[in-house]
């Protein structure tokens, strides 16, 4: 009689834990009265509070770096995100050592295969094709499951006549795979050519960090560019151009704030009223609001 | 021994040679054997050039920079200056020329060869507006028909103030996207370095040729180092890590030809290389010329999409 109790119990956990993976775009785990100190005013505040206001800070208005999964809750409608090539995992191409030991750590620690998410789903109604990066998976950077994840999205758009929109994310080109990440870049690029000759809508939406291989890319080639508060937006990094040359670079450089200024991002917008930007846009551009 | 070391090596068995008595028959002799042994020793090294020497031959202070093919290969040449924008950016220099009979547009990064005209032009190292005086030209030779050739030869894209402020990102980006869409043939050659996404940005092409000895990579060796293990001095190991030569990336499936150098590479005689070179840019040029563009295109989206596809 136990023996059956034991495993009827078993099978429940085998479906709750089944319930809960299906759930991974739906519900976001918000965790109870813990504090944390916002690393720019140094205030403590309610993780709650923060998580509540999108990942900004109450008192200063610090945008919280977030994770893709995150990103996912805040902009993408409950229930109506589909992924796509979830599955793929980097190989290792150049044989580079320790490069599959870190990969494995990062997919442990982070919960996702790759640093990006891509697939359809809805903002505020209106369908995207959707991809969105994870800066803490090996800094967002991308080598080539990224790369194709990027590629394969932008078809899909393409094919299915569908807008696009991409939050980047990312430290550039991913190291450890050397050409074959730079590669990535003409290949991403190609693809976003044929999304604009289909006359499709590409909004690129630019959050803390975006540099490297990564702007100088997909990132930079928006009908309409935004960018989130105070975000690094740059092609090289700031440590190699005070390396290159000797000195201090000025405070707010390569920060959205001077990309708008300098003529490169069309607005910078708020995390908090980023989904209702969206909206707007998608709006103007006659995209249909499906139920 | 590595290139560094033979060169120092045969430095030495030249100055020998050279102060040889040449008026005694007797020397003759030393001298056949001095010359035997220098042509072994160069031999012995180029056979086996590792990772590192190839950066160091890729960057030699003696191997030819892109005006060298510029003057050698296209006949009634004539530079065209500026992006219409900001300036003129003296590590690109691009023009219309003729190929035997073929217009065509010339787009070339630049080192200099002496401290001044390195200063000229930047180490070869572009600004935003080198890479859109790359847009504006091709641009030009799609509207008028022209196929593109462009020669790669950059330690990378410049990192500082003026060209991050000038969007250096979305100058190499938008440079991208019109490589892979613009209606004409192009083929691009790897002379000597090709770093990052500043080579990149103008090595999109149909036919991508590559010097024997000639570099290509997602950043420099040094840099490399130092971004995997905080030390620049470890480049030579990652050189080799990185397969950046030209043999490996032949191997990749990512360039179509390989130029033969001569032994002692191409600085020690770039006259043959520069003949052997317009026969085979001109063949390659009239097939992809045969083309129909829709094909043309086609091709070469297929060509980059399926780099790194699984």
């Amino acid at each position: 009689m136990d023996d059956l109790f034991k495993e009827r119990k078993e099978k429940v956990k085998g479906f709750k834990a089944l319930r809960a993976k299906k759930n991974r775009f739906t519900a976001l785990e918000i965790p109870d009265g813990l504090y944390e100190k916002c690393s720019e005013c140094q205030k403590n505040l309610l993780k709650e509070d923060m998580i509540k206001n999108s990942f900004v800070c109450p008192h200063c208005q610090h945008h919280f770096r977030i994770r893709a999964m995150e990103r996912l809750h805040l902009v993408v409608d409950k229930g109506t995100f589909k992924e796509v090539l979830g599955y793929k995992k980097s190989l290792n191409p150049l044989g580079m050592p320790g490069y599959l030991q870190k990969l494995e750590q990062n997919r442990q620690m982070n919960k996702i295969n790759e640093a990006v998410i891509t697939g359809i789903g809805k903002i505020k109604g209106y369908q995207y094709a959707i991809a969105i990066m994870d800066s803490y998976f090996l800094m967002g950077s991308m080598g080539k499951v990224v790369g194709e994840k990027i590629v394969n999205i932008t078809e899909l758009a393409t094919k299915k006549k569908l807008p696009l929109i991409i939050f980047s994310a990312s430290g550039g080109a991913r190291m450890q795979e050397g050409i074959f990440s730079l590669m990535q870049m003409a290949k991403t690029s190609g693809a976003i050519g044929r999304h604009h000759q289909a006359g499709l809508l590409y909004i690129s939406v630019l959050s803390h960090p975006t540099t490297g291989g990564v702007s100088a890319s997909f990132a930079m080639l928006g009908d309409i560019t935004l960018a989130e508060p105070n975000a690094l937006i740059g092609f090289a990094g700031p440590r190699v151009i005070e390396q290159t040359i000797n000195q201090v670079l000025p405070e707010g450089f390569q920060r959205s704030e001077f990309l708008l200024e300098r003529g490169f991002v069309d607005l910078v917008v708020k995390r908090q009223d980023l989904k209702e930007t969206i909206a707007k846009i998608s709006k103007i551009h006659g995209i249909e609001v499906t139920e | 021994m590595s290139l560094k070391e033979m060169e120092k090596q045969i430095k030495g068995l030249e100055q020998q040679l050279s102060q040889l008595d040449s008026t005694d028959p007797q020397n003759e002799k030393i001298r056949l054997e001095l010359v035997q042994l220098i042509a072994k020793i160069q031999k012995e090294t180029y056979a086996n050039l590792t990772p590192e020497d190839k950066v160091y031959l890729a960057r030699h202070p003696l191997r030819p920079n892109a005006n060298y093919y510029l003057k050698g290969l296209f006949k009634n040449f004539i530079e065209l200056h500026g992006d219409r924008l900001y300036g003129d950016d003296r590590s690109i220099l691009g023009g219309i020329g003729l190929l035997r009979d073929i217009p065509v547009t010339v787009i070339a990064q630049m080192k200099g060869k002496t401290v001044e005209e390195n200063i000229n032009h930047n180490f070869g190292m572009p600004h935003p507006e080198g890479y859109r005086k790359v847009q504006r030209l091709a641009k030009q030779a799609e509207k008028f028909g022209r196929p593109v050739i462009t020669f790669i030869d950059t330690p990378g894209a410049y990192p500082g103030i003026g060209a991050e402020e000038r969007g250096q990102a979305e100058a190499i980006a938008q440079c991208l996207m019109l490589f892979m869409e613009l209606k004409v043939p192009i083929i691009a050659i790897v002379i000597g370095e090709g770093g990052s996404g500043g080579a990149l940005a103008l090595s999109v092409a149909d036919h991508i040729m590559m010097f024997e000895h000639s570099i290509y990579s997602v950043l420099s060796p040094e840099g490399f180092a130092s971004i995997l293990w905080k030390d620049a001095t470890r480049a030579g190991e990652a050189a080799k890590l990185m397969k950046l030569t030209a043999q490996d990336l032949h191997q990749f499936g990512m360039i179509d030809t390989i130029v033969k150098e001569p032994v002692g590479g191409i600085h020690t005689w770039p006259d043959y290389v520069v003949t052997q070179l317009k026969e085979v840019i001109y063949k390659e040029l009239t097939q992809l010329r045969s083309q129909k563009k829709q094909v043309l295109l086609e091709h070469r989206y297929k060509k980059f999409r399926k780099m790194g596809e699984n």
